[in-house]
């Protein structure tokens, strides 16, 4: 526990201001500016882990997660504000995280100190059990078995269940008389499924379901889930999965169907906790038990609700529903961010201060990963020109890391690098190492071979013919490279969202989430318009480096 | 040694050399060139001519046998000491494109570390000897001369630090002929001029017999004949040299 404790959880924010600020320094700097920034990081590394000894006994930085729907960043959302009104402690909010298991690594490792769960999602999906029926003996037995495989404490239930379901549109139900699983299962193979990706692969989403109840869809498609019930309303899509807290069931002509073999599990929402967490910082616990048996369904799905159809942030409902249940009197109610009636242009004015926030992080965390991969990748290259024989293996392996699917190479990375900007600027790293690698290699294995052998031959010296032969010459590729790097990081930085990193990917999530295009629009513009600034930024300094006497070739 | 005949500055001696994966380029050359003497090296492509030319500045090492430049082993000191006291000019010249004339022309006196002032001075005087001047040619780019500019460019880099001894590998091969024509007969005034020891490859008969004193006809690593030019032309020692002599004799 005190080997943990001085590495978590300030000395991570820290480390991730020191990053940004050598992220956004200057391109093109000196050798020596470069290592002033890395030293300088460092320093303040050192610096935050003194000053958290110093202060541990008072306020500390606490992380919470959430995945990336409305309903369980709301939750996260009032857990952070609950525990921020109760106890002297600051909380750094990781949302947005892509699905349950990058939630459950990131509590798991220590990268995150509590996120809103299910039980059910708990039972089936992590621990690998069969699904049960009884709520009660549901939560002991992930209580149980998280405490002893992980330490990680299920606190009591919030007061609601939200189980999956499955909603069928109405005029089929009438059309064939269907009102259980067991009545829809005869007829799946005329029906065309929208399902939510994490649902297609859980053991107690669609691949349980089809073995429980034998039945197999015609077509499944994977939907997000606001997009699910567009389609459905639309008559696109037949059936869709639902959450029985959703508001939107009613609206979009959907049923409910009996789950008559009681396949899914009882899904209780409650706050999973690290255990370490809870017992160094009780006032935590205490904190978040005030919320326990206070929710119910109706209450729940009434918030859902507003989050899908009246256009206010997860902020606003939060401290709205906390005042509600009277566990706060806060005047400090967010002001409403309404995007109704209102062109995209004076929605992003108005949003301009967090807005510029997010591009100074998209920025940091590609200006430092670029930096990364341009001190790993150049001389990589150089290097692989004198060992041919390894070069293509080399690129190749290269090349395979940019195939790892992004949410699939953030989970791995979890485990090493906990949540936030680290694992994202990693990620965007090891995606940037290609094209620089492969361009340095090609540019300076192909540097006009006759001016290469000439300079042998008058007598430079291998380093010589390097630094004033060969490196001069392949410099228009080595920066057609870097800016190929460039351009793909900006688009991939949104990915960050995924890890709780902001970003520019940060609005377009939420804004998928509540299917706003308007927000989805404030963060995609500006991450469009930041690749064709850098993208021309580094054409300029691509042709401002190009050596004269070469600049006729273009 | 005896005044008549100077010491030879190229000596190469049962020079054999097979490249890694077999070819036997050179098998047993024994040749000496004497100060101030032009030899060609004549042959047909894969002959060997290139291969004995840089075996000369250890660009290639021979598998065997023994090179002795002004009479020390090549293979006793530092190739790249060496490379800078000989020079070198390639086929297309091969200057560095990314650097101005001027600063191709001095590219061995930098490596040796002259000063700058006596730098620029070296490089005014063989872009005059050369044809090129200073005025309008020292700032310019590689790119915006001709082929036989580039040539002249190349030759002036190689006798920057006035080398005793100067390799050239088809230095005229790729010129259009009237271009090839105008250079010869600069060549030759210039050889006149500077007293020094050139070694040429080319696989025209014609060129080497305009511009060499003796020439020596290879033939898959093997010498055919080394004799001067009046000599080749009477007294060709086999049929071989008879045939490419009346491949490429046009001579009065």
């Amino acid at each position: 526990m005190t080997a943990r404790h001085g590495t978590r959880p300030l000395p991570n924010v820290a480390r991730e201001n020191g990053e940004r600020r050598a992220g956004i320094a200057p391109r093109g700097e000196s050798h020596a500016r470069i290592l002033q920034a890395i030293v300088f990081t460092l320093f303040c590394i050192t610096l935050a882990d003194l000053s958290l000894l110093a202060t541990a006994a008072h306020a500390e930085k606490l992380a919470v997660a959430s995945k990336n729907f409305e309903e369980n960043r709301l939750l996260a959302e009032m857990f952070a504000r609950i525990i921020e009104d109760r106890t002297e402690h600051t909380v750094e909010r990781n949302f947005d995280m892509a699905g349950t298991q990058l939630c459950f690594e990131a509590l798991r490792t220590g990268a995150v100190d509590v996120y809103p769960e299910y039980t059910g999602t708990g039972l089936v999906s992590i621990l690998g059990l069969p699904s049960a029926t009884d709520p009660a003996q549901v939560l002991s037995t992930v209580r149980r078995e998280f405490s002893r495989q992980w330490d990680l404490i299920w606190m009591a239930p919030l007061g609601f269940e939200n189980s999956y379901e499955i909603g069928l549109r109405k005029d089929l139900v009438e059309e064939h008389s269907i009102r259980s699983i067991s009545d829809l299962a005869p007829f799946a193979g005329e029906f065309r499924a929208a399902l939510g990706a994490e649902f297609i692969g859980r053991p107690d989403g669609l691949p349980g379901l089809e073995s429980t109840y034998g039945l197999k869809f015609g077509d499944v498609r994977s939907l997000q889930q606001n997009l699910k019930y567009e389609a459905a309303g639309q008559g696109e899509v037949d059936v869709i999965d639902v959450y029985t807290t959703d508001g939107h069931i009613l609206k979009y002509g959907l049923v409910v169907l009996d789950d008559d073999r009681s396949f899914f599990p009882p899904y209780q929402a409650a706050a999973l906790v690290r255990g370490e967490t809870l017992r160094r910082l009780p006032e935590v616990g205490l904190a978040l038990n005030e919320l326990t048996d206070l929710i119910n369904e109706d209450r729940m799905r009434s918030w859902n609700l507003r989050l899908q159809e009246e256009d206010v942030t997860v902020e606003v409902v939060a401290v709205d529903a906390l005042n509600e249940l009277g566990l706060i009197t806060s005047a400090d109610a967010p002001r409403s961010t309404s995007t109704k009636d209102r062109s995209v242009w004076s929605y992003m004015w108005e949003e301009r201060g967090p807005l510029f926030q997010r591009v100074l992080e998209h920025l940091g965390m590609v200006g430092l990963s670029l930096l990364a991969a341009v001190a790993l990748a150049v001389p990589l290259g150089l290097f692989l020109e004198r060992q041919r024989g390894a070069a293509e293996w080399v690129i190749r392996a290269v090349g395979v890391l940019q195939t790892i699917p992004s949410i699939a190479l953030l989970a791995f990375m979890i485990p090493a690098l906990g949540v936030g900007a680290k694992p994202a600027v990693a990620a965007l790293f090891l995606y940037a190492l290609l094209p620089i690698v492969r361009n340095t290699f090609t540019g300076v294995r192909d540097a006009d071979p006759e001016a290469v052998e000439a300079a042998w031959a008058l007598g430079m010296t291998p380093a010589q013919v390097l630094q004033q032969v060969r490196l001069p010459l392949a410099m228009p590729f080595i920066l057609a490279g870097v800016r190929t790097a460039a351009v793909i990081n900006v688009g991939t930085a949104t990915l960050a969202a995924f890890i709780g990193a902001g970003g520019l990917g940060e609005p377009i999530v939420t804004g998928l989430q509540l299917a706003n295009n308007k927000i989805i629009l404030s963060g995609a513009i500006p991450a469009a318009l930041l690749a064709l600034l850098v993208d021309g930024l580094l054409g300029v300094i691509e042709h401002w480096t190009q050596p004269k006497g070469l600049a006729l070739d273009r | 040694m005896t005044s008549s005949k100077p010491a030879p500055v190229v000596e190469l001696d049962e020079v054999c050399k097979q490249f890694p994966d077999g070819t036997q380029a050179l098998g047993g050359v024994t040749l000496h060139v004497s100060h101030g003497e032009t030899v060609a090296l004549v042959g047909e492509s894969g002959s060997g001519k290139t291969t004995l030319l840089r075996s000369i500045n250890r660009l290639v090492d021979p598998t065997s046998g023994q090179v002795r430049v002004q009479g020390n082993r090549v293979d006793a000191g530092d190739p790249i000491e060496l490379r800078r006291h000989i020079g070198y000019v390639p086929q297309n010249g091969g200057l560095l494109p990314h650097w101005t004339v001027e600063d191709n022309v001095g590219l061995v006196p930098k490596l040796l570390g002259w000063k700058s002032d006596k730098r620029n001075a070296r490089t005014r005087e063989l872009l005059e000897l050369v044809g090129l001047a200073p005025a309008t040619y020292a700032a310019r780019y590689p790119k915006t001369l001709s082929g036989g500019q580039r040539q002249r460019v190349a030759l002036a880099r190689a006798l920057a630090s006035d080398p005793e001894l100067v390799l050239l590998d088809e230095p005229f091969g790729a010129l259009d002929p009237l271009t090839r024509r105008g250079i010869h007969d600069e060549f030759l005034n210039w050889k006149s001029q500077l007293d020094k020891t050139l070694i040429l490859v080319t696989h025209d008969m014609e060129e080497a017999l305009r511009l060499s004193d003796r020439v020596a006809v290879l033939r898959t690593g093997k010498l055919e004949q080394v004799a001067t030019t009046d000599e080749l032309c009477s007294r060709p020692a086999n049929e071989y040299v008879r045939g490419i002599l009346g491949r490429h004799w046009v001579g009065a």
